[in-house]
């Protein structure tokens, strides 16, 4: 069944995703543990800014990242003269539109398990003289492990089901930014339906595999 | 190292005002119902909270001053605190427990406090193993591992059935008695009050803050002698007994609450001083 695809698409992803998941568990515990400590305007309109692609269409976050990071605009323009730094139509460039993509799906999870945990606990730390870096790391996080793992199963499933921002911020370039999504798509233009199938097969059982896995980290944390 | 409390604390339709002075090694219990506002007040001294007005003086050492916007935070003021639910970290063991909460890494003191509330046996279990009254030692010598210079305790025995909380009074009364720390207890219990603090507080929710000893703020003078109903709780003293109040108290029911050698010199007769819960004791005029 394998025989009739290029395994190249596969590993890309594979490799786009775990990038962007490693990338996202190191932004997203700081960050939700800024947004769990308390409520104010700012960090109402951060979790809003978060949010967005929740709802916004992946071809409208992938329209602005273009138009943001293209080499003949201000912030573009500034990447690539001063780091040589292209990030249109490449690799990396497909990092960055992912870690925005699925930063919500990684946040909402963690930052609901961090809110979970009772104040006395970290109260109880900070009076024993803790920091509060020491607390998160030896109380908060493993108090809300589940919803980090939550989060990062989720962030990563999500990267490997993403289409439209990768076809407008990378397009369809072979090793570079051609992921499974993507060959998908092309095979089932050029009327390859074998090898769509066989892409289209493979991202099912992998997104039902991701789904029970998170089921079962849910049950345990219940 | 004495402490000084001078707060103005703003509670549901209320100010909360509290002033007081506790020498070094003294035990203040703040005593009253349900709703006071006794937690807050600790919390308050364990900055983790803040009043509306007010100043805390730990051994001449400001931690707290609204007037001059000074806060000292928690992690500064080195108090042990044992909270109500306990706050044990459930991802540690009950020996765990204690090494995070010591300054430096100590085994040696660790199975010292841990022998002292009886919790030896139970070092490599993980707090979701105890029963409430095990959880609530662990949070005890979980508090004093930390070395503290100020003790907080948030009705800290409370969860013991009464022998093991007569056991563990007398302990930390030796352990206070010991060590000379400050403490301040949150106690709806008489008995323990009297068994360990130097001073007490009532709180009540409509009328201003008592101050004294215990034997100056729970017991009090009226017609039948000298009692008081004291919370859940009838006080009754000597000179009450000789007066006009009978008490009837089976000798089994007394025994139980005291040690072999106490209950085996009790005689017919003899004068008592004696703490009855109000929900299994009767009382009437003779």
């Amino acid at each position: 069944m394998l025989n009739n695809i290029d395994p190249q698409p596969l590993l890309l992803t594979l490799k786009l995703a775990t990038l962007t998941t490693l990338i996202l568990l190191i932004l997203a515990v700081p960050l939700c543990a800024w947004l769990a400590r308390g409520r104010s305007r700012g960090r109402t309109l951060a979790e809003v800014l978060i949010s967005l692609p929740l709802v916004l269409p992946p071809t409208a976050l992938g329209f602005y990242l273009l138009i943001t990071l293209s080499p003949t605009s201000l912030i573009g323009g500034w990447l690539l003269n001063h780091f040589s730094l292209r990030l249109v139509f490449s690799f990396n460039g497909l990092v960055l539109g992912s870690v925005l993509f699925s930063l919500p799906f990684m946040v909402q999870p963690l930052l609901a398990a961090l809110r979970q945990t009772p104040i006395n606990l970290l109260d109880a730390a900070r009076t024993l003289g803790k920091r509060e870096a020491v607390i998160l790391w030896r109380v908060w996080l493993p108090h809300a492990r589940h919803g980090l793992f939550a989060g990062a199963i989720l962030a990563f499933a999500h990267t490997v089901g993403e289409f439209g921002v990768v076809l407008m911020l990378g397009g369809n370039i072979p090793d570079q930014t051609r992921v499974a999504s993507i060959a998908l798509y092309q095979e089932m233009e050029a009327l390859n339906y074998p090898a769509a199938h066989t892409y289209a097969a493979i991202l099912v059982v992998f997104s039902f595999l991701v789904l029970l896995t998170l089921q079962r980290v849910q049950r345990r944390a219940a | 190292m004495s402490l000084q409390i001078e707060i103005s604390l703003a509670l549901p339709g209320r100010i909360l005002d509290i002033h007081t002075d506790l020498p070094k090694g003294g035990c203040l219990a703040l005593y009253g119902p349900s709703g006071v506002g006794k937690t807050t007040l600790l919390r308050v001294l364990a900055g983790l909270q803040q009043p509306q007005r007010g100043s805390v003086l730990f051994d001449g050492k400001p931690w707290l001053d609204t007037d001059q916007r000074l806060l000292v935070p928690p992690r500064s003021r080195r108090v042990g605190f044992v909270f109500q639910d306990f706050a044990l970290f459930p991802n540690m063991t009950v020996e765990g427990n204690l090494a995070f909460a010591q300054p430096r890494p100590d085994a040696a003191r660790r199975a010292y406090w841990l022998a002292l509330t009886g919790m030896t046996a139970y070092a490599q279990r993980s707090p979701r193993e105890l029963s409430g009254g095990q959880m609530q030692r662990v949070a005890l010598a979980r508090a004093l591992a930390s070395e503290p210079q100020l003790l907080l305790l948030d009705e800290a025995l409370s969860a013991l059935d009464s022998r093991l909380r007569a056991d563990l009074q007398d302990a930390l009364a030796d352990i206070l008695a010991e060590t000379h720390l400050t403490t301040v207890l949150v106690s709806h219990d008489p008995g323990e009050v009297f068994r360990l603090a130097t001073q007490v507080a009532h709180l009540q929710p409509d009328a201003p803050t008592r101050y004294g000893t215990p034997r100056e703020v729970l017991l009090k003078t009226n017609t039948l002698g000298r009692y008081a109903l004291a919370g859940q709780v009838l006080l009754i003293e000597p000179a009450g007994v000789q007066a006009r109040v009978v008490i009837a108290i089976g000798i089994e029911t007394l025994t139980t609450l005291l040690n072999h050698d106490e209950a085996a010199a009790l005689k017919v007769g003899q004068r008592v001083s004696v703490a009855l819960n109000g929900a299994s004791a009767m009382v009437s005029a003779a």
